[in-house]
């Protein structure tokens, strides 16, 4: 028994299917395809700030969060972090514990036994400056800002500390200090930049596992470490283009 | 500090991991107000502006007391917002410097437009004619008050009372899609926040519209009664019944959009589902399963259903439309606090908890959330006193 089938010819689909081609031609020819950005989106062709973590070369010590405290006055309560340390660990019977006492600025203690243990390492977290960042799109008075350096910024002289980009980070890198009524974040040490010095954390580093650098300069030694690792960026589905790479970065982390 | 010390005890609390950032709760119980004001204004007005588009002669009386309601809630509506902020007496930069990729920013603009354009020109274009009438007939400084607020117009002639009524229903039907604006907006604010799964669904901002209509209806019905009762006047059953089966109607497009947001997260179980899951059958249990939906929507729902096919004595059909107002409104509020606190009690890490606290005593956000919820009462009891709905002219035909 024969189907029905539509009663279209085969010379009228090829008429259409051709039509179809050069039309999706033509119109790529008038908006040729955009390549998707693995890494970032070039602004300008300045300085591009971005950042990388070698988690393998983590030992949790908390230099750099202690360094970003001191040198940016972060209130010295365990609630206001602006650069912070996770410790995560999976035990064999595939629990997930993560924590950070303090943000790591007194160091980890290991709870599980050894012999419980699967896999640990720790976490450097702050600010992913991200390229698309959520938090400069949502601040209702433009008081967040994404500088041409694309790093992500503050004007707490203008913030009203409505908190709405603390809630639109994903990443909790943000908070509101109570003393001020305003939002403080991490800045790369923009302060520290502009005088030509390194940022207080890559600083305070012991192992080196804090890169920076100029995402546009092929030279630098943040681009050869992106380009030579297998590096990830945390939640990258929510495509906030975080420029926070960090080489061996287990699935488990978020 | 006292913040500090209440941090330290929700420290103490956390349950698994949060972002140390995390602990501090930042938008407490007047963000909670917020969109439960806003939405009592919209809901209140939909509800006015049903009546008179569509003509129907059993809410006739509940007209101007859902406008009024509508305006007094609308006055403090910015309040919760602004007493919320790190700066107060920044908050009109969002005004004159609104940064418009912002969700946020647009607000005064939709406020200032809902306000001015809409709520006051429909007033005034229905009080007209009574406060030239007013004016005439009051003596000593009630009768400069009215006259200015009718703007010095005093053409009384039927003519002049056409044109009101047909600018009023302009008002209305310009009203209808802005005050779902207002609300639908509010709902934007939290369904845009990608970074929150509990909050970010296209769908936050019809929930929110239609919960804004279920409690501003209930709203209005539990003032009518509380008013007309206050007045010593007859409460018309007709009335009631007739703003319950609007309630019920609402509320099941209302039940069925959340139910169909809950089943689908439920069904698509995305990478939050199981932290959202605890959180709803733990910390958000009480507030969830038993105030929004078993106080506030299942007992409504199963009361209104069966009081449109069997219909009580008066006087235990108004207990209970009493009672069902408050449990609605009751209802509505947990929905935003569901919303508002239990979208921040998990972790954007997706591995623990953190707490809020609420208590009375030292804690300023409860109080000015009460503050800010009892204000439009009073509001609403003078504007009452001024503009009395049943002293109106009768309507020319
Ligand atoms: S990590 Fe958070 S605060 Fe930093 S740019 Fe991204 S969204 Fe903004
Ligand atoms: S807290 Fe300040 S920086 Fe953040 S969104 Fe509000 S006004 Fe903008």
């Amino acid at each position: 028994m024969a189907i029905d089938k539509e009663n279209f010819s085969r010379r009228e689909f090829l008429k259409h299917a051709g039509s179809f081609a050069g039309g999706v031609v033509f119109v790529s020819l008038i908006n040729p395809f955009k390549f998707v950005f693995a890494t970032k989106e070039p602004k300008g062709t300045g300085k591009w700030y971005g950042v990388a973590i070698d988690i393998e070369k983590c030992i949790g010590c908390g230099s750099c969060a202690r360094a970003c405290k001191v040198e940016n006055d972060v209130i010295n309560e365990p609630f206001f972090f602006r650069n912070w340390v996770e410790q995560y660990t999976i035990t064999n019977d595939e629990q997930i514990l993560v924590s950070s006492p303090n943000g790591g600025i007194d160091g980890f203690k290991q709870p599980v036994p050894e012999e419980e243990i699967y896999k640990t390492f720790f976490v450097p977290k702050m600010c992913n400056h991200c390229a698309k960042s959520p938090c400069t799109q949502v601040c209702p008075v433009g008081a967040s800002f994404e500088s041409p350096e694309g790093l992500a910024l503050v004007d707490i002289t203008y913030c009203i500390g409505c908190g709405y980009c603390v809630q639109a980070c994903p990443y909790g890198c943000r908070y509101i200090d109570p003393t001020k009524g305003t939002v403080d974040k991490c800045t790369l040490c923009y302060h520290r930049l502009q005088q030509g010095l390194d940022p207080a954390c890559m600083m305070a580093c012991p192992t080196g596992a804090r890169i920076y650098g100029d995402l546009n300069d092929k030279e630098s030694a943040l681009y050869a470490f992106i380009k030579e690792h297998n590096c990830a960026v945390l939640k990258p589905q929510l495509n906030t283009s975080s420029k926070l790479y960090y080489n061996d970065l287990s699935q488990e982390v978020h | 500090m006292d913040k500090i010390q209440s941090l330290y005890e929700a420290l103490a609390k956390v349950e698994g991991f949060i972002y140390p950032n995390e602990i501090a709760l930042n938008w407490d119980m007047l963000i909670v107000m917020y969109p439960y004001v806003t939405g009592l204004v919209a809901g209140a007005f939909i509800l006015a502006s049903l009546n008179r588009v569509f003509d129907i002669k059993a809410l006739r009386p509940t007209y101007e007391i859902s406008l009024l309601t509508a305006l007094s809630f609308m006055l403090i509506a910015t309040m919760p917002l602004i007493s919320h902020l790190g700066q107060p007496m920044r908050f009109y930069e969002m005004l004159i410097t609104p940064h418009l990729t912002s969700a946020m920013a647009i607000f005064g603009f939709v406020y200032l437009w809902y306000l001015m354009v809409v709520l006051l020109l429909e007033i005034w274009f229905d009080y007209r004619y009574d406060m030239v009438i007013w004016s005439r007939e009051k003596t000593g400084i009630m009768r400069h008050v009215y006259r200015a607020l009718t703007l010095w117009v005093s053409d009384t002639t039927p003519k002049s009372r056409k044109t009101d009524e047909k600018i009023g229903y302009f008002i209305t039907v310009v009203g209808i899609p802005s005050a779902f604006l207002l609300h639908g907006y509010v709902g934007f604010i939290f369904g845009s926040i990608k970074a929150n799964p509990w909050w970010s669904t296209v769908m936050m901002p019809v929930i929110f519209l239609f919960s804004a209509m279920v409690s501003g209806i209930a709203l209005v019905m539990f003032i009518y009664m509380v008013v007309t009762w206050l007045r010593k006047q007859k409460i018309e059953m007709i009335v009631l019944d007739s703003i319950a089966k609007y309630l019920f109607y609402i509320l099941i497009i209302d039940f069925s959009l959340e139910s169909l947001d809950q089943v689908h997260r439920i069904y698509v179980a995305d990478e939050s589902f199981d932290i959202l899951k605890i959180l709803v059958h733990g910390k958000l249990f009480f507030s969830f399963f038993i105030m929004q939906i078993g106080i506030g929507t299942i007992i409504p729902l199963l009361t209104l259903g069966f009081l449109q096919f069997k219909k009580p004595n008066d006087k235990i059909r108004k207990a209970i439309y009493l009672i069902l107002s408050i449990c609605v409104l009751t209802g509505i509020f947990f929905m935003r606090w569901n919303v508002v606190i239990g979208g921040q009690l998990f972790s954007k890490s997706f591995y623990g908890f953190t707490s809020y606290k609420v208590s009375l005593i030292g804690s300023t956000d409860v109080l000015l959330s009460l503050v800010w919820f009892i204000v439009p009462f009073f509001i609403l009891a003078f504007l009452l006193w001024l503009l009395p709905p049943w002293k109106k002219a009768p309507a020319p035909h």
